[in-house]
């Protein structure tokens, strides 16, 4: 981005630093508030009425499609309904607790996309400890939370809140410690390097680079399933049991920033996964120039689309587990299966020097294995898909 | 880098404002009609009982500390990884594996210790009291 400044400036052939600096701050300030309005905004919108229409097909209901085509524009409907609404603040609650959380709440995730990248030169800021980062900011989330739950002064956003922040804290040590192995084997903290370090072939990629990376891409995706509080870890907003969890008490447009931030997540976790074990936006050099950059962008954003519809999926198809086998799945199996993978992936580092043809073929076997387990659950869903007489479930999903 | 730095903060200035602006155009068109039961809190339509901050689960505390442990050492031996690759081209994997194997085996051993102590189920069985006699 700062290339992208200097080249403007030296078009214009402006001298002297307040020029410069002037550039460059408005830049900043006009590439963030593009992102903001032109990205991430309408792509939370749209992630949501994807979400309830892929619902309703997986349980033959129809879902939102009367506003605009096929209903695309309800997200659209939906925040303009959340504005006109009345903004209650409960009488008892903490008033400016409660007003504050979802200003965090929101931060926390939009400050993730300050880092995420596009292409290789399309990235807002490349931050040398990028990784890291990430995981800071995206803490503010849980922080956002429990002050909302603390201030409702309702006992179920309280009991949310506090199943949320417990949930988040937890699975957030297999997260950070299945990037440490990924951060072992890239040898930087920056988004960018560590895309560098993987190639276009699966077989370069991070998930097929050993066999403890490859099991390592699952814990980090299950914990970050469980730090999105999506579904099979949805206890701080379990409908049945908690109402609505911590956002219980908000309404109008404060209600509107936690289901923008619940929506927001997919695609910062989605591309999270995507850098750090799908290769990003590696392509094969068979372009150049801007062609180059539209295709890094196809790419990426491919992958980080189908990630998130696996995210959505895994939401309407497993049921929701209790608050103690969550915890048992997170501290007894993957805190130290996750110890063992960051270990392991330092061992073979070691003994299995990067390039070598030993770890071509481990990584190609790698990739057959990963294929072959596809292959099997396509063959388990024909069969139960034929067991299940799919005539008579059948419902045209664009009627 | 620094340049870097300032996008970040500008961006999270941008995410602030964004809330703050959206906030206050609902507050300029909605409608405001206060008073009623709009101020109670929500318990299943019920009039609340008690006050809405309950005790809750001793567990979350002592999570919330194991975490905090964790966390913080795991944040350390980052340093460890991002120069892990380098240590290996140059030739002193022995010295950067060890670092790493006595951080993590200390953090494991930690681990088991809590597995051992029972504090990392949710439902901690307690020691039967051995001086209550039994009832026969």
């Amino acid at each position: 981005m700062q290339q992208l400044l200097d080249r403007f400036i030296e078009s214009r052939g402006w001298t002297g630093d307040w020029a410069i600096e002037l550039v460059y701050f408005l830049g900043m300030l006009f590439f963030a508030v593009a992102l903001l309005l032109v990205v991430v905004t309408p792509f939370t919108g749209i992630v949501s009425w994807a979400e309830r229409r892929i619902a309703a097909r997986m349980q033959s209901r129809v879902g939102p499609n009367r506003v605009g085509p096929q209903g695309i524009l309800q997200w659209a409907a939906d925040g303009l309904k959340c504005i006109l609404k009345e903004d209650l603040i409960p009488e008892d609650a903490d008033r400016i607790l409660f007003t504050a959380a979802p200003y965090l709440v929101f931060c926390g995730l939009f400050g993730a996309f300050a880092v995420l990248p596009f292409s290789e030169h399309l990235v807002i800021a490349d931050l040398d400890a990028g990784a890291f980062y990430v995981m800071a900011i995206t803490s503010l989330v849980p922080l956002g939370i429990i002050m909302s739950g603390w201030a409702s002064n309702n006992k179920w956003s309280l009991l949310g809140g506090m199943r949320s922040a417990a949930q988040i804290i937890s699975y957030e040590i297999p997260a950070a410690l299945s990037l440490l192995a990924v951060v072992l084997a890239a040898g930087t903290l920056s988004l960018q390097g560590i895309i560098r370090a993987q190639g276009w072939s699966p077989a370069d990629w991070f998930l097929f680079r050993n066999p403890f990376l490859f099991t390592g891409f699952f814990y980090f995706f299950v914990a970050n399933l469980a730090e999105g509080n999506r579904t099979p870890f949805d206890l701080p907003e379990a409908e049945s049991e908690l109402v609505a969890g911590y956002s219980t008490e908000y309404s109008g447009m404060r209600f509107a920033f936690f289901m923008l931030a619940e929506w927001a997540n997919l695609y910062v976790v989605a591309s999270v996964v995507n850098v750090a074990f799908l290769g990003g936006w590696n392509v094969p050099p068979i372009a150049e120039g801007v062609v180059l950059t539209i295709l890094q962008m196809v790419v990426f954003a491919a992958k980080s689309l189908v990630l998130v519809f696996v995210i959505i999926w895994v939401r309407w198809t497993l049921p929701r587990l209790r608050v103690d086998q969550m915890m048992l799945l997170c501290w007894k199996y993957l805190v130290p299966l996750s110890f063992l993978n960051v270990l392991g992936t330092a061992v073979w580092m070691m003994i299995v020097p990067e390039g070598s043809a030993a770890g071509r073929v481990a990584s190609w076997l790698l990739v057959l294995v990963g294929l072959s387990l596809s292959g099997l659950f396509g063959l388990r869903v024909r069969k139960n898909l034929k067991d299940a007489d799919v005539g008579r479930l059948y419902l045209n999903p664009f009627s | 880098m620094l340049f870097d730095l300032a996008n970040v903060v500008v961006f999270l200035a941008v995410a602030l404002g964004f809330v703050w602006a959206t906030l206050l155009a609902s507050r300029l068109i909605q409608p405001r009609a206060p008073g009623g039961d709009k101020g109670l809190t929500y318990e299943c339509g019920e009039l609340p009982v008690g006050a809405g901050r309950i005790q809750f689960n001793f567990r979350f505390y002592i999570l919330a500390l194991i975490f905090l442990v964790f966390e913080v050492e795991i944040a350390f031996v980052f340093p460890v990884a991002v120069v892990f690759r380098e240590w290996l081209e140059s030739g002193r994997a022995a010295t950067a594996f060890a670092e790493i194997f006595l951080f993590i085996g200390i953090l494991f051993l930690g681990l088991v210790y809590l597995w051992r102590k029972g504090e990392l189920s949710w439902h901690k069985e307690e020691p039967e009291a051995e001086d209550v006699p039994s009832v026969r």
